[in-house]
């Protein structure tokens, strides 16, 4: 059969009554010279998981860290990244307020060196929340929608640091959640993880998602294809195809994502 | 086959290498423990001599406040008020140096960046590396005139002392404290921006807690330093061997009298030991500093 596929990009757009939670215009991210990520347009909807992949180096986790300003400092970023009718890299829009809203988790667990109880409370204290049943509240509800709380309810007191890798993790989520955040962004929250903590982590993923938007970067094609609702494929700094991570998989639009998600890659 | 054996069992040139090469190493090794055993070994018992031989009080050691071992008939060897004069200058100019050591240590690490880090850095080592005689000049032309002006008294004493040490160990608590800051990990800081906090924020209550031990550690590197510094503290205090009433009045610290009396003392006599209980004394603390610092290490992260 003749190779029919011959589209070079092709990005999904969704119309006017879908609700989009975040979505970047022409985006693009310089380190010095290199124009690591090039005309990122993107529409994330809300309520729902997007996974991006894409081969190491492909500008995923850029495109990711500069959506809550991570990149501030290291990167120049220009187009828009459009938050509740804002770019959230417009001066009058507060970095601070703006990052518990579009929360990141990062590939590495990285609680503090501080209680499990702490970790969830300690920002919110920075926050300026004083009442201890309120902080209360909060860390028991944020460990349970972590689907972390039956497993350390019992000693919130424990140093975080004593936990597993995967309990870690979900704890970074928990407060990331304690923020009530719209957005969750995830760096391969489950590449340090083994397989049985790497599913809890996906279960809980998958609850979250009724409540929040989920964007997630990862490398493990199964995992995408497994949790996601949309997959955004990245290459050499260029979003190729976005669409349902469905079509993604099953009937790519550009053959290098065909190549890509079928291992023929390179 | 038999050409084979005799190469194996043979010594060869790398092995006998390699045995001499130990063997020199070794031989180093002895030589500094013997010096470092030999020091202890003097000190101790020449310290030790003021109260064994001499039959001076160990009480009246600690409690007294007359140092003068060559007095007749009765020798007097109070060292309170050097202990205390090395103990106050010590305390002080590590309490004024850690606040100025933390600002600059995370100025330099955490806001600067790495052009600011380039130039603080040998500014930072440049202060660690001048001779000790020369900031008791400095001490002596500008801290005394200065302490005399502003505090009164005759400007030499405790505060004068304690000046010239906060420059002196001041680069000192700096430079480590750096490196334990360094030495934070930068998932914390992300961590901590990526849930809104601000660089403040994040400065205070997480690099900072993060870092204690290190702190620690180095403020008291510092006054391990401070302590065991002689010439500059010497050159500005005053070398009155009273206990001191306040700050600006002559003083003096353990070091200061081992440096001026020394010379003028005969080997094996009462005031000749008397020294030597001293520089025991100060060995001691030192090693207390040291106790303290591994103790610290241990326990701590960074």
């Amino acid at each position: 059969m003749l190779e029919t596929k011959r589209k070079e990009k092709s990005i999904l757009t969704f119309p006017a009554d879908r609700e989009i939670a975040l979505e970047t215009n022409n985006l693009q991210v310089y380190y010095g010279d290199n124009h690591a990520m090039q005309d990122a347009s993107l529409q994330f909807p809300r309520y729902s998981i997007t996974a991006l992949i894409g081969a190491s180096g492909s500008g995923k986790s850029t495109y990711l860290r500069s959506l809550n300003r991570m990149n501030d400092g290291i990167a120049r970023v220009d187009g828009e990244i459009m938050y509740r009718g804002l770019d959230v890299n417009a001066d009058e829009v507060d970095i601070y307020q703006m990052r518990r809203r579009i929360g990141m988790v990062f590939q590495r667990p990285n609680p503090f060196a501080k209680s499990i109880y702490n970790n969830i409370s300690f920002p919110l204290r920075e926050m300026g929340i004083k009442d201890k049943s309120k902080i209360d509240g909060i860390v028991e509800s944020s460990l349970k929608q972590a689907a972390l709380w039956d497993e350390v309810k019992d000693d919130l007191k424990r140093s975080a640091l004593a936990l597993s890798g995967g309990q870690q993790q979900r704890l970074c989520i928990a407060r990331s959640l304690a923020m009530s955040p719209d957005i969750l962004l995830m760096d391969e929250p489950a590449s340090a993880l083994d397989p049985i903590s790497t599913h809890k982590l996906e279960m809980t993923l998958n609850d979250l998602k009724e409540q929040y938007t989920i964007i997630i970067v990862t490398h493990s094609m199964e995992q995408a294809s497994r949790l996601s609702d949309y997959t955004a494929f990245m290459h050499m700094g260029k979003i190729v195809e976005f669409d349902t991570t469905e079509n993604i998989f099953t009937n790519p639009a550009v053959k290098l994502t065909e190549d890509y998600v079928s291992g023929n890659f390179g | 086959m038999d050409a084979v054996k005799k190469e194996l069992t043979r010594k060869s040139k790398a092995s006998r290498q390699d045995q001499r090469g130990k063997l020199i190493s070794l031989a180093c090794v002895t030589l500094i423990m013997l010096v470092v055993l030999s020091i202890l070994y003097m000190i101790t018992s020449k310290g030790l001599a003021t109260f064994f031989e001499n039959k001076m009080s160990i009480v009246d050691f600690f409690t007294k406040q007359v140092w003068n071992p060559s007095a007749k008939p009765q020798a007097l060897v109070g060292a309170l008020p050097m202990i205390v004069g090395s103990f106050s200058v010590t305390v002080l100019s590590a309490l004024l140096a850690a606040p100025f050591a933390i600002a600059t240590a995370i100025f330099m690490v955490d806001i600067a960046g790495k052009r600011g880090r380039k130039i603080l850095q040998p500014v930072i080592e440049l202060l660690v590396g001048i001779p000790s005689v020369v900031y008791g000049f400095i001490g002596l032309t500008v801290v005394v005139p200065f302490t005399r002006t502003v505090f009164g008294g005759t400007g030499f004493g405790i505060l004068s002392g304690t000046f010239v040490l906060f420059v002196m160990v001041l680069p000192t608590v700096t430079s480590m404290y750096v490196d334990s800051l360094k030495a934070v990990p930068q998932f914390y800081r992300e961590a901590s921006l990526a849930l809104g906090a601000t660089r403040w924020q994040t400065i205070y209550k997480v690099i900072i807690r993060a870092s204690i031990p290190g702190l620690l550690t180095a403020i008291i590197f510092g006054m391990a330093r401070a302590f065991g510094e002689a010439l500059a503290v010497q050159m500005v205090i005053g070398n009155a061997s009273i206990l001191p009433s306040d700050l600006v009045s002559p003083a003096s610290t353990l070091t200061s009298v081992l440096t001026t009396g020394i010379g003028n003392t005969v080997l094996g006599t009462l005031p000749n030991n008397a020294l030597w209980s001293l520089a025991l004394v100060l060995l001691l603390m030192s090693l207390v500093f040291n106790l303290l610092t591994r103790f610290i290490g241990k326990k701590g992260a960074f």
